[in-house]
C-alpha cells in the first residue's frame, strides 16, 4: 500500500476569498501514502483555511481536490469523514461526558437490533486503543483522562472514521514531553499503515523530528514544499517569514534606566507560592524561568491580585500600595496577558475593538464612556503597531488565529498604558512569526521605559529579552540570574541544581 | 464501581431513601399501597411532562412552554369531546400529533434561528395558553363513557391500594424513556448536545434532527402528561397547571441532571417526582402545615442539589488538577 505511487491526497488552484482578503491563492498541496506532511506558515499564513477548505468546513471559492485517484468534493466534516479525511484539533473535539467507548464510536455504535450494543462497543474500543498501546478502561467517562489520553482517543475516532489521510492540527501544543513520545509513536504507526499525514504545528524541532516533507504557506499562497532532510531549519523559517529572524534576535538588549519602580517583599500564599523579594526596575525585563507547575503562573497571579496573598507587601515608588484584587492593580498601573487566553482573556464573541478597549474603560469606569472616535483610535493603532492581521475591527476576535488573539490581549493592556506589565506565556500556542514580533514588541516597551515581568517555559527566548531571570522550582524562588549570566544552559542548571541538592540533603 | 457520574443519581436515591424511611417512622401509614397507589396517580402527569423534560435539559436546553401545552390539550380534549362526534382514542391521536408538532416547531426555530431555547419556549409558553384561553376559558367537564371506562380501570393490590391506568402510563413512559435515552443512537446524540453542541456536530451528530426530536419529544409528552390530567381531573381548563414547567424542571433537577446538560439519568427524575409527591403527602398526613410549606422544602431540596452539583464539578476539576500536577512531576 506504501508502494503505490499515486499520491492519497492532490489538491490544486484551491482558491478562498472573504470579504476583503484573499485567504488562500492558487494553493497545490500533495500528500503521499504513509506520509507525514508538515504544513507550515505565519498565524494567518492560511493553513487553517486550507484545512477548512479540505475537510468541507468552508466551501471553496475555485480548486479541485482529487483523494485516492478519484475527484471529491466535501460539503462538511462529517461528509469528508466518510470520504476518507479526519482532522483532529488542538482542543480536543470530544465529549467530555460521554464515555471513551461512546466518543469513539458517537455515530457508528455496533447496534443490537434498535439499540446500542454497549459491551460490543466497549470491548471494540479497548482493542482499538490498545492497538495504539494504550490500555484503559474505554467505558470510563473520556474527562477522568488526561489529555494525552484524549488526544490520542479523538486520532484513534479519526482514523477509524476516515482512514486515508488524517489532519493534526496543533495536536501537541498542550501536551509535555512524555506525552508527545506517546503521541509521535501512534502517528509513526499510522505512517506505518500508510496513511498520509498532515501535522501542523508551531514546534519546528518536531517538525523535523517526525515529518517527511513540508509544505509552507505564506499569506494564502504556497512559498514551498520541501523534503525536510535536505533542509536546515533556519531555511523553513526564512521561507516562511520571507525574511532573516536571525539578525532581530541578535539585537543587543536595552539596559534599565534604574529608577526602581516596584518592590515585593516576602509576598506569596501558603500551600502555593513560598514568600519572595523582587524588586524590578524602570525599563526591565524580569524573566519567570521553571518547570510546568513550579510557580511561575502563581508569581504573576498573586502580583496582580488574581489570586489574594496570605501575606507579603507590595512598594512602588516607594509607596506601600495594597493590591487585594485585580481591580487595585489595575489602578496602579498594572496589567497582566494571562496563559490561558482563550478561557481567561478574550472575550470571543466580541469585535477586536471592543476587545482591544475592554481594559481601558474598566479603568475609566462605565460612567465615562471612551467616544467611539477614540476607541476606533485606539484600536486601529494597536493593530496598526503590533500588526494583527484581521479583515476588520467588527469581527469577532475567536475568529482571529492564536498568535493575532495573543497580540489583541496585548493591545487591550498596552491601551491601559501600564507601568508594570505581566505576561504569562505570551508566545505559548502561536506561530514563529508572531512570536518574533511578540519578542521584538517587550524589546520595544522595555525601551520605552515600562517594566516587564515575563514568564515563560521557554529558555531562548528569556535569554533574548531578560535582564534578570528568577528561577522558580516546587512554588519556590531557587535562583536568580543577571546579565550574561543568562544562557538557556545556566537556567536549567539552575533548574536542575536545586534537585541535586535535595538528593544530597 | 461508583462513579462520579452516578453520585447525583445515588444522592437522589438516598434522599428519597432517607425521606420515605422518616415519613414512615413518624406515620407508620404511609407505608400503605394506598399511600403509594396515591403518590403515582397524583404525580402521573407532572412525572410524565418531566420526562420530556430531562431530555431538553440532558440536551443543554429548557422548555418552559410544557405547563401551557398541559392546558391546551386539556381544554382541546374537552370541546373537541363536546362539540364533536370524534372519538376520544382519535382525540388523543390529534392533540399528540398537534403537541409534538408544535415541540418540533420549536425545536426547529431554535436550531434554525439559533436563538436560546428559553426565548422560543417562553413565547411557546404564551402561544399555549393563549391558544387555550381562545378555546375556552371555563372549565368545562369532560363527561364520555369511554373516561368513565379509562377511569374505573385500576388494580386493587393488597392493602387496599389503588394503582390506577394512568399512574401505569406515567410508568411505561419512564421505563420506554429510560431504554430511549441510554441505550439508542438517538439518546447518546441527546447526552452528545448537551455535552457540547460544537463538538457534538463535529462529531457528525445529526444536531438539526436531534434538537427537533428532543423538542418534539417533550412536546409530544406534554401531550400525553395533558390526556393523563384530564383523566384525573375529568375536565378542561385552560387556566390549570400554572407553573408545572417549573415544578418539572425542579423534579429533573433534584433527581441530579446537571441544568447544564450532558449529565443525568431518566430513573433520577423519576425519584426526584416521587421525592416531590412524598414532601406533599407528609403534609397531607401532618395536617397542621400550611400547603405551601411544600414548596419552601422542595426550594431548599433544589438548592442542596444545585450545591451538590456544584461540588461535584469543583471536585472533579480538582481531580483532575491533581492528576496533570503528577504527571509534569514525573
Amino acid at each position: 500500500m506504501t508502494n503505490d505511487p499515486t499520491p492519497m491526497l492532490h489538491a490544486t488552484g484551491i482558491s478562498k476569498f472573504f470579504p476583503g482578503t484573499i485567504a488562500l491563492d492558487d494553493v497545490e498541496i500533495t500528500l503521499n501514502r504513509g506520509e507525514i506532511h508538515a504544513l507550515l506558515g505565519e498565524n494567518g499564513a492560511g493553513k487553517s483555511t486550507l484545512i477548512k477548505c479540505l475537510t468541507g468546513v468552508y466551501r471553496r471559492d475555485g480548486g479541485e481536490i482529487t483523494l485516492d485517484g478519484k475527484h471529491v468534493n466535501p460539503q462538511s466534516t462529517n461528509h469528508s469523514q466518510i470520504l476518507g479525511i479526519g482532522t483532529v484539533y488542538q482542543e480536543v473535539n470530544l465529549l467530555p461526558n460521554l464515555t471513551v467507548a461512546e466518543n469513539l464510536h458517537l455515530g457508528r455504535q455496533p447496534m443490537y437490533g434498535p439499540f446500542v450494543a454497549r459491551r460490543a462497543m466497549n470491548a471494540a474500543a479497548k482493542k482499538s486503543l490498545l492497538e495504539f498501546g494504550i490500555d484503559i478502561d474505554p467505558a470510563q467517562p473520556l474527562s477522568d483522562y488526561p489529555v494525552a489520553i484524549q488526544q490520542i482517543v479523538a486520532i484513534a475516532r479519526a482514523v477509524e472514521m476516515s482512514g486515508k489521510v488524517l489532519i493534526l492540527d496543533e495536536p501537541t501544543a498542550s501536551l509535555d514531553l512524555d506525552e508527545v513520545k506517546l503521541l509521535f509513536s501512534v502517528i509513526r504507526q499510522l505512517k506505518a499503515r500508510g496513511i498520509a499525514v498532515v501535522f501542523i504545528t508551531h514546534f519546528l524541532d518536531q517538525v523535523f523530528e517526525i515529518c517527511d516533507r513540508a509544505t509552507v504557506l505564506r499569506n494564502g499562497q504556497v512559498v514551498g514544499t520541501r523534503e525536510l532532510n535536505q533542509v536546515s531549519q533556519t531555511d523553513i523559517i526564512s521561507l516562511m517569514l520571507g525574511r532573516q529572524l536571525e539578525a532581530r534576535l541578535q539585537e543587543p538588549k536595552p539596559k534599565s534606566s534604574g529608577t526602581l519602580l516596584l518592590q515585593i517583599k516576602e509576598l506569596g500564599k501558603s500551600g502555593m507560592l513560598a514568600p519572595f523579594n523582587l524588586n524590578i526596575h524602570k525599563g526591565e525585563v524580569v524573566g519567570l524561568a521553571g518547570l510546568l507547575g513550579s510557580g511561575r503562573t502563581e508569581t504573576a497571579n498573586l502580583i496582580f491580585g488574581a489570586v489574594k496573598a496570605d501575606f507579603g507587601q507590595l512598594k512602588l515608588h516607594n509607596k506601600h500600595i495594597q493590591i487585594n484584587n485585580p481591580r487595585d492593580a489595575v489602578a496602579h498601573g498594572f496589567a497582566l496577558c494571562p496563559e490561558d487566553r482563550k478561557t481567561e482573556g478574550i472575550v470571543g464573541d466580541l469585535s477586536v475593538r471592543e476587545n482591544i478597549i475592554l481594559a481601558l474603560q474598566a479603568r475609566q469606569g462605565w460612567l465615562r464612556p471612551i467616544s467611539r472616535r477614540k476607541v476606533d483610535e485606539i484600536a486601529q493603532h494597536y493593530v496598526r503597531t503590533l500588526d494583527i492581521r484581521l479583515a476588520n475591527l467588527e469581527m469577532p476576535i475567536r475568529l482571529l488565529s492564536g498568535g493575532n488573539q495573543q497580540k489583541v490581549l496585548l493591545a487591550r493592556w498596552l491601551a491601559t498604558d501600564p507601568d508594570f506589565l505581566i505576561l504569562d506565556e505570551p508566545t505559548r500556542g502561536i506561530d514563529i512569526g508572531a512570536h518574533s514580533e511578540i519578542i521584538a514588541l517587550i524589546g520595544q516597551l522595555q525601551k520605552d521605559g515600562m517594566a516587564l515581568l515575563v514568564a515563560s517555559s521557554e529558555m531562548e527566548e528569556l535569554v533574548t529579552y531578560a535582564n534578570r531571570v528568577i528561577v522558580l522550582r516546587d512554588h519556590k524562588q531557587v535562583g536568580e540570574l543577571t546579565g550574561a549570566e543568562i544562557t538557556s544552559n545556566n537556567i536549567i542548571r539552575a533548574i536542575a541544581a536545586e534537585t541535586e541538592h535535595e538528593g544530597i540533603a | 464501581m461508583i462513579r462520579s457520574t452516578h453520585l447525583p443519581l445515588i444522592a437522589t436515591l438516598f434522599t428519597f431513601l432517607l425521606a420515605y424511611a422518616l415519613c414512615a417512622w413518624q406515620f407508620p401509614a404511609m407505608l400503605s399501597t394506598r399511600v403509594v397507589a396515591n403518590l403515582l396517580t397524583d404525580n402521573a402527569f407532572l412525572g410524565i411532562v418531566a420526562v420530556g423534560m430531562t431530555f431538553v435539559i440532558l440536551s443543554g436546553g429548557i422548555d418552559l412552554s410544557v405547563g401551557s401545552v398541559i392546558a391546551f390539550t386539556g381544554v382541546f380534549l374537552a370541546v373537541v369531546l363536546r362539540d364533536t362526534s370524534i372519538p376520544p382514542m382519535m382525540a388523543f391521536a390529534l392533540v399528540l400529533f398537534i403537541t409534538s408538532a408544535f415541540g418540533a416547531a420549536m425545536g426547529a426555530t431554535i436550531h434554525y434561528l439559533e436563538m436560546p431555547p428559553f426565548i422560543v419556549t417562553l413565547a411557546g409558553m404564551f402561544l399555549a395558553r393563549g391558544a387555550a384561553y381562545v378555546m375556552s376559558t371555563d372549565s368545562i367537564p369532560i363527561t364520555h363513557e369511554f373516561y368513565d371506562v379509562l377511569q374505573s380501570l385500576y388494580w386493587k393490590s393488597a392493602g387496599g391500594g389503588r394503582f390506577r391506568i394512568i399512574g401505569g402510563i406515567m410508568i411505561l413512559t419512564f421505563i420506554v424513556a429510560a431504554i430511549i435515552a441510554h441505550r439508542t443512537k438517538f439518546g447518546q446524540n441527546v447526552y452528545a448536545l448537551g455535552g457540547g453542541a460544537t463538538t457534538a456536530r463535529l462529531m457528525g451528530v445529526p444536531v438539526a434532527s436531534t434538537t427537533i426530536k428532543i423538542y418534539a419529544i417533550s412536546g409530544g409528552l406534554a401531550g400525553l402528561s395533558g390526556i393523563v390530567f384530564s383523566l384525573y381531573t375529568s375536565a378542561g381548563y385552560s387556566l390549570a397547571t400554572v407553573g408545572v414547567e417549573l415544578d418539572a424542571i425542579a423534579a429533573v433537577v433534584i433527581g441530579g441532571t446537571l441544568l447544564t446538560g450532558g449529565y443525568g439519568f431518566i430513573a433520577g427524575t423519576f425519584f426526584g417526582i416521587l421525592i416531590m409527591g412524598l414532601i406533599q403527602t407528609y403534609i397531607v398526613f401532618d395536617g397542621t402545615l400550611s400547603s405551601w410549606w411544600t414548596k419552601i422544602v422542595i426550594g431548599g431540596l433544589l438548592f442542596a442539589f444545585i450545591l451538590l452539583q456544584k461540588g461535584l464539578t469543583w471536585a472533579s476539576t480538582k481531580r483532575k488538577k491533581a492528576v496533570i500536577g503528577l504527571d509534569t512531576q514525573s
